[in-house]
Parts: C-alpha cells; structure tokens; sequence
C-alpha cells in the first residue's frame, strides 16, 4: 500500500472500529435516521473543515472561521428579518462579504508578512466584534422560502432524512477535493505548504494562491453560517465560538499535517464524522456529561498526532540522521 | 550608562502605551487619579495594572515559549483546571497552603506534559499544546462536577484582592514573577539557550545546549505561569468556574507578547515588554469600559488595534519608510 495513505486509512479504520463499538452497544445507531442526521448536525463544522483543509496543507492556519460563522448568521439574519430582502440575495451578500474578508486576510498574510496565527486571530476579533456590533441578540428569521429550504430533505429507506444541508456538505466535500486534488489551484497549495521558497522559485503565484486560499475559507465559513442559520432559524453573534478548534482538529484526526503539504479532503470528512460520532455516543449514551466530549476529542487529537508521528518517523528513517539531544 | 537605560525605555510599547493612556484620559478626564483609601490605592490606572496581571503573567510564560518558536494554547485550560483544583480541594476542608501548592502543582504537570510532547515527541507546539487546550477544559469540568465552586477562604481570596505595600495582590505577584523572570533569562545564560533554541533549534543541540530538557523547562514555565494566573482570577471571583476562567486568555497572551515585539517566528524576545503589551490590551479594555463607549465596541478596536501594530511593525512598512527616507533625501538634493 502506498505509504503516504497511511495515516488516512488508520483514520478511516479507527473511524470504523469506533463506530462498530458504538453499534455494538447502541444498535439504533446503525440506523439511516443516525446516519441522516450526522450529516445534517455537523454540516456547518464540515464546510468550515473543508476550508480549513486547504488552510492547513498550505501550512497556514485561520483562527477567524467561528466569528465568521457568527457573523455572517447575524449579517443574513439582519438582511431578511430587517431589510426584508429575499433570503437569496441576502445569502449572496453575505458570501461576498465573506470573501473581501477573506482576501483581506490573505492580503495581510502575504505582503505584510505576518504570522497567519496572528492575522487571523485579529480577523477573529474583528468578525466576532462587527456581529455583535450590528446587533447584541438572537435575530430571528421567519421566511417561508428559509423554512422550505431548511425543511427540504431526501427520505431515505429506514425513515432516515437527508436534509439539504447535509447534502449540502456533501456536495461542498465533493467539489474540494477535486479541487485540492485535481487542479491547478490544488497543486499550488500543496506547493505553498510544502515550501514557500521553492514554491515560489517553481512559479507558483504566490501572492494569488494565499489570498484564493483565505478567501476559500472565508467563504466556506460563511456559506457554514448560513447552513447554521438554517439549522437554527436565527443569527446570533455568539453562534459557533470555538468552532474554528473543532474544524483544526477535524482536519488533524483527518490525516492532514499541520506543517503543510501533506493531507488529504476526504481524511477531513472522517474527521468531521468522527467527532459527530464522539458527540453522537455520548448523547445515546445518556449518563456521560457532555464535557467528556471535550476529554475525549482532546485524547483522539493526542492519538492521531503521535499515530502520524510515528508513521512519518518510520518512513523518513532512511533519509534523517539520528537525532540526539 | 543612564541615558542609554532611559533609551531603552522610550520604544514602540512603551509609546503606544502610554497613547493609549492619555487617549483614555482624554475620553475620561478622571482616568489619572489615584487615591489613597483604606491601606491601598485606587484609580483607573491601578485598575489597569490589577485587571491586566493575569494576562501579564501568562504574557511571562508565553514569551519564553514563543521565544523557543513554540506557542503554548493551553493556558486558558490551564487556568481553569489549576482553579478548579485550589477551590476544590480549599471546599473540602484542605489547608489553604496544600490547596496553592496542589494548583501550581497541576500547572506544572501540564507545562511539563505540553513539553514532553514537544522536546520529546517532536510534534509541532501549536498541535500538541492544541490537545490539552480542548481536553484541560473538560478536566477542569470533571474536577468541579460541571458546577462553579465557590469558597470563603480568605487565604486564598487574598491572592485576588487583598493588597500589599498599597498595591492589590495580583500586581504584586505579576511584578515579582517579572522580575525573577527576567534576571533568570537576563543575568544567566538562560535567556542567550532559548534565543539560540529559537533560532535554530539543531544548531543549538549541535552547540552542547540540551535543547530538550530547555523545551521542557520553558513549557513547564508557562504551565506553572499559567496555574499563578488561574488562582488569581479564581480567588477574585471567589469560585472556580471551569467553562469562562481564562478562556480565550491564551490568545490575549500571545497577542501581549507579539504587541511586544517577540518574533513569533522565534529568537528575539523580551518579557517585560510583553507585560507592557498586556498592560496594552487591558488600558484599551478599560479605556472603552470608563469612557461609556458599548463594550460590543471592545473587540472591534481590538483589532485594528492589533491591526495598527502589525502595520508599522511589518517589512512592509519599514520599506515604505526607507523610500520615503530616500525620496526627501533626493528632493533635498
């Protein structure tokens, strides 16, 4: 087997032996109504992971995705219930405000040359801000087109729903990993994450490729807000604090390093599907609290992090010198 | 040999600081007085230097990591599972003294696990502080059985507000860490091995330095700086709350660090400017607090403030500003 399939397929594996145990004690978890509404719970941290996918293997990181989540729930939110405007309109707005943020942030990563650490955390900051600037409260949205749209699902044999936002995801997973692994704007970003320099001295447009890739992600956030706005009717400018770790650590449990330039879409959709199995269980379950959600996706971080170190140790032994302290 | 300590003091910091300052004394004429009241003092500027000690003590633990080209997210978690711990056990009849130990020792631990993982284990620090930043939490909600803890003990509530020589506890604190901090760094050759680790992390080990227990010491630092930090804020509060102590601290800290100049590429570093960012972050807190402006408003200055900061700082800028130097340069001639 190709080595550099490893550590996805351990994520795939421990994703199937975690599930068989779930099942094995919970047999109603086997159940497309379980397996519909996976889909439909984490569809908004599954866009925003497909974004941070690309973030991540360029070697960059965006911390701003939970505020932009936020923000852009308020900003549709405000559009439809206050100004009245088509759900659809708003919705576009919404996404191209998403993506002038975005570019923003590109911008100032690339040519000011500072950390995407800290530019993003004051992105962070600022969505997290501006939403609470337009408004302090729950807004909600009462449109008929919004309550179709959210209403709107596939029925699938065994009663389960495949609700458009899952679908949704779907689709938005779909296209990213074609695009991270079968176009020219892929290429660059593993390039980018690979090596800067050598990146660079290749002729890949540098400039171009960081600023796509943050506005790639902005977007995808907002189009998340979106989703999470039709999951929950309302924008609220505290909607998904801390969203941003949970999509970091889908894509690390997914396989994809967080140096850059090495990871793959579809180990992001494990990810996702692994932390929604994690909060899933501890639901059926019924007696654990719900902050063994936390210790548990923190011990899978752990795992998955030394699972890659182990693996990539093992097949760069050849080529490295020992090192000693 | 007094001019030259007088020019260190004047730099980019300190000047923004005291901006801040006087913007603030502008929008609130009061912002400068100080009184004298019941043994202590009181003021706005007091109220600067005690609401910013926590994010200045993390600031002094963070330096140094960033300083070794690591970043440590899990002193907001820390915090909370080192209050945790002190309120806890203080709740169930613990001598105070036992309770302090217990938090700092759990501070240790984690600095000294967030280490391993890094000197030891080689996995990069952003990831592998990351783990203990999202499960610390839930510890900490493990510890306190999801409820806040509170508690009377009025040893341990001195740690948050009783005052000393005037000035409130945590400032005291805050202050001396500062100070051993930086004549360990500064008068030892600890300091030159973490610029050196930061630099060029093989270089060093190939140099003698032990590189890795150096890593360890520097993480357990900011676990221990970060475990300081959670009692203060969990005796000012008079309980441990384990969802809100501290949370999204870690990214103020960095921030103090990097507003102090600290290269968060690693190498260049200097802790007492990073406590001067901290006091930085909480001038424009309370700034926005006195002056009456929507505290909404808060996070918005924040960043353009931080904005602002990275501007002039950047190569961008300096650039300009060479361009500039030479275009009048050329007129003049």
């Amino acid at each position: 087997m190709n080595r550099s399939l490893r550590p996805l397929m351990a994520t795939v594996i421990i994703f199937a032996i975690a599930y068989a145990a779930a099942v094995m004690q919970f047999p109603g978890l086997l159940s497309t109504r379980v397996l519909g509404n996976f889909l439909t719970d984490n569809a908004f941290l599954g866009i925003t992971a497909v974004g941070m996918t690309f973030v991540i293997l360029s070697g960059g990181i965006d911390l701003s995705v939970g505020a932009v989540i936020g923000f852009t729930g308020v900003l549709v939110a405000v559009l439809i219930s206050s100004l009245g405007l088509h759900p659809l309109v708003a919705f576009a707005i919404a996404l191209v405000v998403a993506a002038l943020f975005g570019a923003a942030m590109g911008f100032a990563i690339h040519y000011l040359q500072v950390p995407a650490f800290i530019v993003t955390l004051a992105g962070m900051f600022l969505a997290r801000g501006g939403a609470s600037v337009i408004t302090q409260d729950s807004v909600p949205i009462n449109h008929a087109f919004y309550s179709y749209l959210s209403s709107l699902y596939f029925r699938l044999p065994g009663g389960g729903r495949l609700s458009f936002v899952g679908l949704l995801m779907v689709a938005v997973f779909i296209v990213g990993a074609i695009v991270a692994h079968r176009t020219r704007f892929g290429s660059y970003v593993y390039a980018l994450g690979g090596n800067t320099t050598s990146a660079s001295l290749m002729g890949v447009p540098v400039a171009r490729t960081t600023i796509q890739i943050y506005m790639l992600s902005s977007v995808l956030a907002g189009l998340a807000g979106i989703v999470f706005s039709l999951y929950t009717s309302a924008g609220y400018p505290l909607a998904a604090v801390g969203v941003e770790l949970d999509a970091i650590g889908a894509v690390v449990i997914g396989g994809t390093l967080l140096t850059g330039g090495y990871g793959f879409v579809f180990g992001t959709f494990v990810g996702v599907m692994l932390l929604g199995l994690v909060q899933t269980y501890i639901i059926f379950d019924g007696t654990l609290s719900s902050w063994w959600t936390k210790i548990v996706i923190g011990f899978l971080l752990f795992l998955f992090i030394v699972l890659q170190r182990l693996v990539f140790a093992a097949s760069s032994r050849g080529d490295r010198a020992p090192q000693k302290a | 040999m007094n001019r030259l300590a007088f020019g260190r003091l004047v730099n980019t910091q300190t000047v923004a600081l005291v901006g801040v300052l006087l913007l603030n004394w502008l929008l609130f004429p009061g912002f400068f007085k100080i009184e004298w009241q019941d043994g202590r003092l009181f003021g706005s500027l007091i109220d600067v230097l005690n609401r910013g000690a926590p994010v200045a003590i993390l600031a002094i633990g963070m330096t140094a990591v960033i300083a070794t080209k690591g970043v440590d997210l899990s002193v907001g978690a820390v915090m909370a599972m080192a209050g945790a711990v002190a309120a806890t056990l203080v709740v169930a009849g613990y001598p105070t003294a036992l309770a302090i130990v217990a938090a700092l020792a759990v501070g240790l631990l984690c600095g000294l696990w967030n280490g391993i993982l890094v000197a030891l284990l080689d996995i990069q620090p952003i990831i592998a502080t990351l783990v203990l930043m999202v499960a610390g939490r839930g510890i900490a909600q493990l510890i306190t059985e999801g409820s806040i803890v509170t508690f009377s003990d009025p040893a341990l509530i001195f740690i948050g507000t009783g005052s000393l020589f005037g000035f409130p506890m945590p400032v005291v604190i805050a202050f001396t860490l500062l100070v051993l901090v930086t004549l360990a760094v500064r008068k030892t050759a600890i300091g030159l091995f973490i610029e050196a680790v930061g630099v060029n992390r093989s270089a060093a080990t190939l140099a003698g330095i032990r590189s890795r227990l150096l890593l360890i010491v520097v993480y357990a630092l900011s676990g221990l700086c970060a475990a300081i930090a959670g009692l203060i804020v969990t005796a000012d509060i008079h309980g441990a709350d384990a969802n809100n102590a501290g949370l999204w601290l870690e990214l103020d800290a960095i921030l103090a660090a990097v507003i102090g100049g600290t290269s968060l590429l690693g190498g260049r570093f200097s802790i007492a400017m990073s406590v001067v960012g901290a006091l930085i972050i909480q001038a424009m807190n309370t700034g926005i607090l006195v002056s009456g402006f929507p505290p909404e408003f808060n996070l918005v200055v924040k960043a353009g403030m931080i904005t602002l900061i990275l501007v002039i700082q950047s190569p961008f800028s300096s650039q300009f500003m060479n361009w500039l130097g030479r275009r009048n340069r050329g007129a003049a001639r």
